[in-house]
């Protein structure tokens, strides 16, 4: 929309609607009553817009403001066709219902509600992920991953800010390892809580996953830990956390610094405890001891709406007192370490609905399921030979020789994610066809499908990715590989078009408010430009 | 606020309720069918609720709808629940918007743009509200939404924290040792946000007679380290506003090249309805930022907090992370992530339903109401510790007269309240003003004119009943309510590992924590 920019279209709705030829029509109505018979007699319908920057003078009727906000809102996108996104977007009736009787309910206050606290209690999972004998798992609900982090991220710096005052050392410089496939989430950590951020690059060698030989040359005793990502978000590879911790474990034998591991099984934590192919042989959670603490996503494929994640430390001493908080209320004594406090609970108890309703072989059959239906996406779209996977879960696994039964555990271990791009095939026979043109083409037709560039290294090769969901089921499934199907042959049947017009830019004024960051054409002035930091994508 | 549990271990988790209930053996459900007409007839009805671990098995979507439902009658009634200032009532249209927003993803700005600009809508209506500076071509007031006041205050204390950080740096100077100035009667949050952020805390203390920070012993604590002031517009304990005003004025006339962030959060949406000309927003230059909880006095349910700051200046660029979305980027500024959207969209339906004459019409109502509950209470005899006629948060605070000599304290008459399902927390001030003990109820939207008389006439029948008991009684009957009307009491999930730490200002001085 960059070559209208000159029309304000705000300020043309403005002129027109002081028409001097509608001014004296103006007495006829109720200006700014509140009163209405409908939503569309008031005043709202066609006297004045919605105001946008300045709460208004006078209110308006409850029904007229739910409709027009209802009307609104259907600019927004269909959730269950964003095929971007892992947040899970559909939940059953009485799932819905439980969390809408439960809306009004503060998560902070234990004193009102204990019914909620006790099954926040019981929602802690820790015995799926191979806690052991003899330690004490302790866990605690969050807003989502991306605060579970910052708190397992916190603890590690904590424990070696405590190690090393023990010692007499220096504390200034910690530093903590992560793959440049990780989300911005844990890169915000080191940000924030001013932990140098040792970024390492993924290859096509290492399965864009974290690469254990630059691990290797990266530690120090400097580290305070490392993420290790159960579900690469790119092409969802797991990560190999067994690997890693033998390296830190010979790495210990050699120095004595022990380093520890924190899991981010955002998406990840509720797929490979279910499914038969585990988490393809090597083990990843609690049952190494240098794994100290792991995170999921209960909005993930935990299956609740957005809004709730858990993390929970192998045992409690490796939570440090110091970050502890102690509340004392009316008799009672509370801990809380957390860096929200008032929160809704209804995502909580819609997690202890589904643990309970589904249990476990409810979850397997389900993510059975979506691996299945991502599986058939794959070899599609390998049978036309235009595209290549980059993701691996539709490869077999050759350890693995039972044929007769087709589960997970004949493949290769991942998340139920296709990310995809152009075969070098028909790159040389349709040059002019851009990888982006697809995504954007699949946008008219209301599928969210982002192209967007490997890690840095590797990222002049972009891809496209979808996140197969519950909610996709086989029926939605073949209309899409229909749709790709017909979108690249009109794309290889056209001439080379400019579809930068139906790139969705910043075109509204609020838009355009919201973000003071960098605009798109300065980007390179950033900071840390998108072509070099973490690549970003929704999940 | 249970927000660290701990996991039983096998022995605990199997271990009976009763003891000796273990060799009892009842008939076996012989209805081993998994569909059944009835949800009170099928065999998990027989059973106890999965606790500890996922079962095995499926359970039919009603019966497991029921079955939570039914457990969830245990929790408290929110209308009677006084000491809480978060939101418990909202009309049926903005609930049922609600409800259609809860698959929608809060951060996915390309999938939702739509909820996206109502949450840009809400930051400009807010700002405004606080009187940002607006008429600048360069100058524009940034904000954002989070999920509470405590995410906004961590954000809030680590722009300030960044930008003090790189003023050294420039300067260069030492940067190592950074400090924040505040009331001892903060909320919980600004100790995390300090202990987490590594920022040495300092304190003004409250004083018998003073419940909120002293502007020249702030000023005097400010030195060279000082990240900035927090100022606290309407505390948790007595619901006064600090003078903000003050501390700006101090600042300026010494020349300190010192910002105040003020702690709205619960007097954001109060006061510039009910005291418009009170000063204490951005018409303060010193004034940065602040944070409001959208889920108090803004009237929605939890989960929406805001964060507004006057100038991108005190938003340092390395804290904030552009995310790029199909060619649009998106300046990101926040601990959470994904989210639900819910709550952005009530906050938007309340201020365009409510307008300012709504707002005012209700504030002004419970101003009232709380005047109201103030003068009975003096006329009950009680000493009232919050400011009326609105010149604080609308709650009333107040603690019995020492000159009556009772033989009971406030605690007794919380507990006496309790039978009656009333939640009215007693605590003690803040930390060198600890000897007082005080009762606070908190005035909001719900609470009418007509249910407050239903709680004076009970406080006068706690009083008269307290005053028949003699010294023993007293004390077994608030063990006994104590045990047995509250929630906490009866708690198991507490953990041993963590009990009596000292490195709070709880620890130190045995602070007590107001819901909020």
């Amino acid at each position: 929309m960059s070559l209208a920019r000159h029309v304000d279209p705000d300020q043309i709705i403005q002129a027109l609607h002081h028409d001097p030829s509608r001014a004296h029509k103006h007495h006829v109505r109720t200006d700014g009553a509140i009163s209405t018979i409908t939503p569309y007699s008031s005043r709202y319908a066609s006297q004045q817009e919605i105001s946008k920057f300045k709460i208004p003078k006078e209110g308006a009727s409850a029904d007229a403001v739910h409709q027009m906000l209802k009307d609104e809102l259907d600019l927004d996108g269909r959730p269950n066709l964003n095929l971007a996104s892992f947040v899970g977007t559909y939940m059953e009736r009485e799932a819905e219902a439980l969390m809408v009787e439960n809306l009004s309910k503060n998560m902070s206050d234990a004193d009102e509600y204990p019914a909620m606290m006790a099954m926040h209690a019981r929602c802690i999972i820790s015995h799926l992920w191979g806690v052991q004998k003899g330690e004490t798992a302790i866990g605690s609900a969050t807003t989502g991953s991306s605060e579970a982090i910052h708190l397992g991220g916190l603890a590690m710096k904590r424990r070696w800010q405590e190690k090393r005052d023990a010692e007499g050392k220096d504390k200034t410089k910690p530093n903590i390892i992560m793959g440049s496939n990780a989300q911005v989430a844990l890169e915000k950590f080191a940000r924030y809580f001013e932990v140098e951020a040792r970024i390492l690059d993924v290859t096509e060698k290492s399965k864009y996953r974290l690469d254990p030989e630059l691990v290797k040359k990266n530690i120090d005793e400097n580290t305070i830990g490392v993420f290790v990502i159960m579900g690469s978000t790119y092409t969802g590879h797991y990560e190999p956390v067994e690997e890693i911790s033998k390296i830190l474990d010979e790495y210990e034998e050699k120095t004595g610094n022990d380093i520890p591991i924190h899991v981010d099984a955002a998406s990840g934590g509720f797929i490979a405890p279910f499914t038969h192919a585990r988490a393809g042989g090597p083990k990843w959670n609690f049952e190494l001891p240098r794994v100290k603490s792991i995170n999921t996503s209960g909005h993930k494929f935990g299956l609740v709406y957005a809004g709730v994640g858990w993390i929970i430390w192998r045992d409690e001493k490796f939570l440090p007192k110091h970050l502890i908080f102690e509340l004392h209320y009316l008799g009672g004594t509370e801990e809380s370490y957390t860096l929200n406090f008032s929160r809704p609970g209804a995502q909580i108890i819609a997690q202890y609905y589904n643990l309970i309703h589904l249990g476990f072989d409810g979850f397997r059959a389900i993510m059975e399921n979506c691996l299945s239906n991502a599986r058939l996406l794959s070899k599609s779209l390998e049978a036309t030979g235009w595209y290549t996977c980059v993701s691996d879960i539709h490869r077999k696994n050759k350890d693995v020789i039972n044929e007769e039964v087709e589960t997970s555990a004949n493949y290769i271990a991942g998340l139920p994610v296709v990310a995809f791009h152009l075969s070098d095939a028909f790159k040389k026979d349709y040059s002019h066809v851009k990888q982006e043109s697809v995504s954007t083409l699949l946008r008219t037709r209301q599928y969210i499908i982002p192209n967007y560039p490997l890690p840095p290294k590797e990222e002049k090769t972009e891809i496209l990715r979808v996140v197969v969901r519950e909610s996709m089921s086989l029926d939605l499934l073949d209309r899409l590989i229909t749709d790709i199907v017909t979108v690249t042959e009109q794309l290889m049947n056209s001439d080379p078009m400019d579809l930068s017009a139906f790139q969705p830019g910043a075109t509204t004024i609020e838009k355009q408010h919201q973000s003071k960051g960098v605009d798109h054409a300065n980007k390179h002035k950033a900071h840390r430009p998108m072509s070099k930091g973490v690549h970003r994508t929704v999940c | 606020m249970v927000h660290l549990a701990s996991v039983p271990n096998d022995k605990a988790a199997n271990a009976p309720l009763v003891k000796g209930m273990e060799n009892l053996k009842l008939d076996p459900n012989s209805n081993e069918d998994e569909v059944t007409a009835s949800v009170y007839g099928s065999r998990f009805a027989a059973e106890c609720l999965p606790m500890h671990e996922m079962p095995e098995k499926e359970m039919p979507k009603e019966i497991a709808y029921r079955m939570i439902k039914d457990e969830l009658s245990l929790d408290g009634n929110p209308m009677l629940n006084l000491a809480s200032f978060v939101t418990t009532y909202m009309e049926e249209e903005v609930e049922k918007l609600m409800a259609e927003a809860l698959p929608k993803n809060f951060i996915d700005y390309e999938e939702y743009p739509q909820t996206a600009d109502i949450q840009n809508r809400c930051v400009s209506m807010i700002a405004r509200m606080f009187n940002a500076p607006t008429h600048d071509e360069e100058e524009n007031a940034m904000g954002t939404s989070t999920v509470g006041s405590s995410e906004a205050i961590m954000l809030g204390t680590l722009a300030m924290k960044k930008r003090w950080q790189n003023k050294r740096k420039a300067a260069g100077k030492d940067y190592s040792k950074p400090n924040i100035v505040m009331n001892s009667a903060v909320q919980v949050c600004w100790e995390k946000a300090a202990r987490y952020f590594e920022v040495e805390e300092r304190y003004v203390f409250c004083t018998e007679d003073r419940y909120v920070i002293d502007p020249a012993e702030a000023v005097d604590l400010v030195d060279e380290n000082t990240i900035g002031i927090c100022a606290i517009i309407g505390t948790t304990y007595t619901g006064e506003y600090e003078d903000v005003k003050a501390i700006n004025d101090l600042l300026v006339e010494k020349d300190i090249d010192c910002p105040i962030h003020v702690d709205a959060a619960s007097g954001g949406f109060v006061a510039p309805f009910v005291v418009p000309n009170l000063p204490w927003d951005f018409r303060l230059e010193k004034v940065i930022s602040i944070n409001v909880s959208g889920h108090k006095y803004g009237l929605v349910y939890p989960g929406v907090g805001w964060v507004v700051w006057r100038s991108p200046e005190y938003l340092p660029k390395e804290l904030v992370f552009n995310i790029n979305y199909l060619g649009a980027d998106q300046a990101s500024f926040t601990l959470n992530f994904s989210k639900g959207a819910s709550q952005v969209i009530g906050q938007y339906y309340q201020m365009i339903r409510l307008g300012k004459h709504g707002y005012r019409s209700i504030m002004l109502n419970l101003t009232r109401t709380s005047d109201y509950l103030a003068g009975a209470l003096e006329n009950l005899g009680f000493l009232i510790m919050s400011k009326k006629g609105g010149e604080g948060l609308p709650l009333v605070a107040f603690r019995l007269n020492p000159k009556d000599k009772h033989h009971f304290d406030e605690f007794a008459v919380a507990h006496h309240l309790r039978e009656r399902g009333w939640v009215v927390p007693a605590y003690t001030m803040a930390p060198h003003s600890e000897k007082l003990k005080l009762m606070r109820v908190v005035v909001r939207e719900d609470f009418s004119r007509a249910r407050c008389d239903t709680l004076i006439a009970d406080i006068k029948l706690a009083m008269e009943s307290l005053k028949e008991m003699d010294k023993s009684s007293v004390a077994h009957h608030t063990k006994h309510v104590n045990k047995h009307h509250t929630s906490s009491g009866k708690a198991k999930a507490n953990n041993e590992h963590y009990k009596g730490e000292k490195h709070s200002l709880q620890g130190k001085t045995g602070k007590t924590h107001a819901v909020c």
